[in-house]
């Protein structure tokens, strides 16, 4: 916390946009760095721009909400369960919003049935740990952590049972879905609109998180009101990790990696960590979905395939390497 | 930082306070008067419920009967922040959640005084070297919390609090696990902190450190009976046996009691 903060969130942003541009740039018919600028200038010709904002931009978009979205609410449950291990599905809510939209794709319905349903498993779940961890005992992040697991389990039996009543020609939309995929990500505003309003609003808390992170006697002693703030967390985080899964399946291992690569390099302060996390998580996203349209193109791999080959090998990077 | 000026005489009192220990029978209600420049020494056998006291005389926790008042106002009535000004506490254990620096942690203390949106200040960095070098751990600033010794957390944990600057001083047995030399630092600190006006209020296991250096003692019973003074009524012989169920054996030294175990 005594570290400069615009310097680092500067970088970050510089790299964000270097990769959104590289993203638009690639794919079956390759667009230059100087073309693309050329195109949002308002210029270029008529195929770029088709190409750019009518196919790959709002899916670059997508894929930079999502990862923002992701990273900041893993950051904020690990404050929040003072647990390092913590991710944005820890507490069960991609199992509820995996349940919703393998539902609606049962059902035979279409994309925007699937998103609202799995926004409403996800919400659903989201309230279940909330009602049961508060039960009738003094609420404490363990407890939270244990129920949210143990709802979390519930629901990846519930997951393996429909995939297994579930007809052939349904199964691979699903596993998609499953493993994460922004490919039918079309619509990124109402991401980038969550990821910035939340932003916003927990940055200016920022220093009441550091202080939280220390305990919650600590941080009642130095004057803080533990338990709204906790519950406020808690919402935000759920909210942050709804609107993505809603976007782009669950894509594991950008809320658990990102957060912590950062920590390794910028320290613990959450007024630094949450927007430097929206902006890492967006790029490491943005580059995934780039690689997983070009490994084997003109096929392309699920996101979350991506993420987890980069994200599993960095973790046990960092846990083999951490004091 | 005009947030810092206080009034010249403050305190903290209790009314009817009856602590909220579980198991234990009602009564014996604690009416304490807390001042600026007294150093108090509570003391009392293991699970008396010393840390239950000061938890509740920090607002950390809610008392079974009774009222705190801070100048006479109610500390219900009273915004946490606002209370966190005043009050400040160090812990007997602490947790470590994620790394953190020695200067990260003793800024921590200037919390209750920024607006949500303000960073640390140059004042705020003076203010916590100061505490730092007070407790003599500045030559630390940069290590990890989680890489000292138990005395050195227990020196920060201090210096913290002191960062934090609260008119009343909350301790919670603040000699643990110091030698011998910073033992006699800590308890000195204190005793110029109250010397210009704060009012401290500590645990202390060690009779002796109490005896030579806290005007005021309250004594708490298993039981939860407890009985409170000036130190000199209440450090004598016969009360101290009963309190520890241990015999005693006096000398003077200095001009003050000091109290040794009995073999047994």
């Amino acid at each position: 916390m005594i570290r400069p903060i615009t310097l680092p969130l500067a970088v970050l942003a510089v790299a964000g946009l270097i990769a959104m541009v590289m993203s638009v740039g690639i794919g079956s018919v390759a667009i230059a760095p100087a073309d693309v600028l050329l195109v949002f200038l308002g210029e270029g010709s008529n195929l770029h721009r088709t190409l750019i904002f009518e196919l790959r931009l709002p899916r670059t978009l997508s894929a930079f909400a999502t990862g923002g979205l992701l990273a900041v609410a893993g950051a904020l449950m690990q404050v929040l369960l003072r647990n390092p291990l913590a991710d944005p599905y820890v507490l069960g809510l991609s199992g509820g919003a995996a349940v919703g939209a393998l539902l609606a794709m049962l059902a035979g319905l279409g994309g925007a049935v699937i998103s609202g349903s799995a926004f409403a498993g996800a919400m659903l779940a989201t309230l279940m740990v909330f009602g049961l961890a508060h039960g009738t005992g003094s609420w404490t992040p363990s407890r939270l952590l244990l129920t949210g697991v143990v709802v979390a389990a519930g629901w990846g039996a519930v997951i393996t049972l429909m995939l297994a009543i579930s007809p052939a020609r349904e199964l691979p939309g699903m596993l998609y879905w499953l493993m994460g995929d922004v490919s039918y990500a079309r619509a990124p505003w109402p991401g980038l609109g969550v990821l910035v309003l939340v932003c916003a609003l927990v940055v200016p808390l920022g220093r009441s998180l550091n202080v939280l992170a220390r305990g919650p006697m600590q941080a009642a002693a130095l004057g803080i009101s533990v338990r709204p703030l906790e519950w406020l967390i808690y919402i935000l985080a759920s909210l942050l990790t709804a609107t993505a899964v809603t976007m782009a399946g669950s894509i594991g291992f950008v809320g658990l990696v990102v957060p912590h690569m950062l920590r390794l390099v910028l320290g613990n302060d959450q007024r630094l960590i949450l927007p430097a996390c929206a902006l890492a998580g967006g790029t490491l996203l943005v580059l995934a979905d780039t690689l997983a349209r070009v490994v084997i193109a003109p096929e392309q791999l699920p996101v979350g395939v991506i993420t987890a080959l980069l994200g599993v090998p960095t973790f046990l990077y960092l846990l083999y390497r951490s004091r | 930082m005009s947030g810092n000026k206080r009034p010249p005489m403050q305190a903290l009192s209790t009314r009817e306070l009856v602590i909220d220990i579980p198991g234990r029978a009602d009564g014996y209600p604690l009416d304490l008067t807390i001042k600026s420049g007294q150093v108090w020494g509570v003391l009392g056998p293991n699970g008396a419920g010393k840390t239950t006291l000061l938890h509740t005389l920090a607002g950390l926790r809610a008392p079974r009967a009774g009222a705190l008042f801070l100048n006479d106002v109610p500390t219900t009535k009273l915004k946490r922040r606002a209370l966190s000004q005043q009050l400040g506490l160090v812990f007997q254990d602490r947790q470590d959640g994620f790394p953190a620096t020695v200067l990260e942690t003793a800024l921590i203390g200037r919390h209750p005084w920024l607006a949500p949106w303000q960073m640390e200040g140059a004042d705020d960095l003076a203010m916590a070297e100061r505490s730092l070098e007070a407790l003599d751990v500045l030559h630390l600033k940069n290590r990890l919390v989680s890489t000292l010794s138990g005395g050195e957390r227990q020196r920060v944990a201090i210096a913290t609090l002191m960062t934090q600057s609260p008119h009343t001083w909350l301790l919670d047995e603040p000699t643990n696990h110091l030698d011998l030399h910073h033992q006699v630092a800590v308890m000195k600190l204190l005793t110029d902190r109250a010397a210009a006006g704060n009012a401290i209020f500590m645990c202390l296991h060690d009779l002796n450190l109490a005896a030579r250096w806290c005007d005021h003692i309250l004594l708490m019973y298993p039981n939860g009976e407890t009985c409170w003074g000036p130190a000199e009524r209440m450090l004598v012989p016969d009360a101290l046996e009963r309190l520890y169920n241990q015999q005693l054996a006096t000398v003077e030294v200095d001009g003050a009691p000091f109290f040794v175990p009995k073999r047994v």
